[in-house]
């Protein structure tokens, strides 16, 4: 088996059903994951998409739901949406919520990227922008620390 | 008042060894490594890597993942992403990252 290129661990505050909703709300994913939205109903074997919202709102990411089990655990496939019908160039992306004592360790497993150093590429620059604006949401309410 | 070790201490005193740092080096350029093959690039013994490991996963700084029965380690870049937000803007980071990379390049050359 191919080993995760990545693997992202982020204690945050928050109940794990704050955050899963977090996750899969397409209002709350824009708040902190640069204006896209995470759009499904979460069920194994139900698409979902990675949607940038703007005046005309763009498909980044597309792929199946292959895991659900709120809130403790999400298993999505991860393709452009160009690649949709090619299951070969698709990556896989786990989330793991484990409930401690006053707060989850999120666990975020991104895998099997064949030879596409492009999207690993641009994953790994992008990831730990994303849960830490997560966590800063949830903790404080706030996309990112707030400047003037 | 009585002073309590948070997990910014805990990632700055990591961060603090030259040899814990040069563990996160080489997980930065190949992730994903087991304790022998970490050992392989180092003139330390295998206790002292597992010291320094266990010190670095404490402060989340290094996560494990077993694969079958090999213990892999993967650099977890969250604290210092965490450190990052915490004292650089939103607004900031394009400029931060354009300087950033401006020196990388000149200083390559």
């Amino acid at each position: 088996m191919d080993k995760p290129k990545f693997v992202y661990v982020s204690y945050i505050e928050a109940t794990p059903e704050k955050i899963w909703n977090a996750l899969s709300d397409p209002e709350m994913t824009r708040r902190y994951w640069f204006d896209h939205e995470n759009v499904s109903d979460w069920k194994v074997g139900s698409k979902w998409q990675h949607i940038l919202k703007g005046e005309t709102d763009k498909i980044h990411v597309v792929g199946k739901v292959l895991e659900s089990d709120p809130p403790r655990k999400l298993v999505v496939s991860w393709a452009r949406p160009v690649d949709e019908a090619d299951e070969a160039k698709h990556s896989r992306v786990t989330y793991l919520l484990e409930a401690l004592d006053k707060s989850v360790r999120l666990t975020v497993t991104h895998e099997e990227f064949g030879d596409d150093q492009e999207m690993l590429k641009s994953v790994s620059f992008g990831w730990p922008a994303v849960i830490s604006g997560l966590k800063t949401l949830l903790e404080t309410g706030r996309a990112l620390p707030a400047k003037m | 008042m009585r002073y309590v070790v948070t997990d910014t201490d805990r990632v700055f005193k990591a961060l603090a060894d030259p040899s814990r740092r040069l563990l996160l080096d080489l997980l930065h350029a190949e992730n994903g490594q087991t304790l022998g093959e970490l050992c392989a690039h180092l003139d330390m013994t295998r206790q002292a890597v597992t010291k320094h490991l266990v010190l670095l996963e404490d402060a989340n700084l290094v996560v494990t993942v077993w694969r079958g029965r090999a213990k892999l380690h993967y650099l977890n870049p969250m604290p210092i992403t965490e450190i990052f937000d915490r004292w650089v803007g939103k607004y900031e980071r394009r400029q931060v990252r354009a300087l950033a990379d401006l020196k990388k390049a000149l200083e390559e050359n």
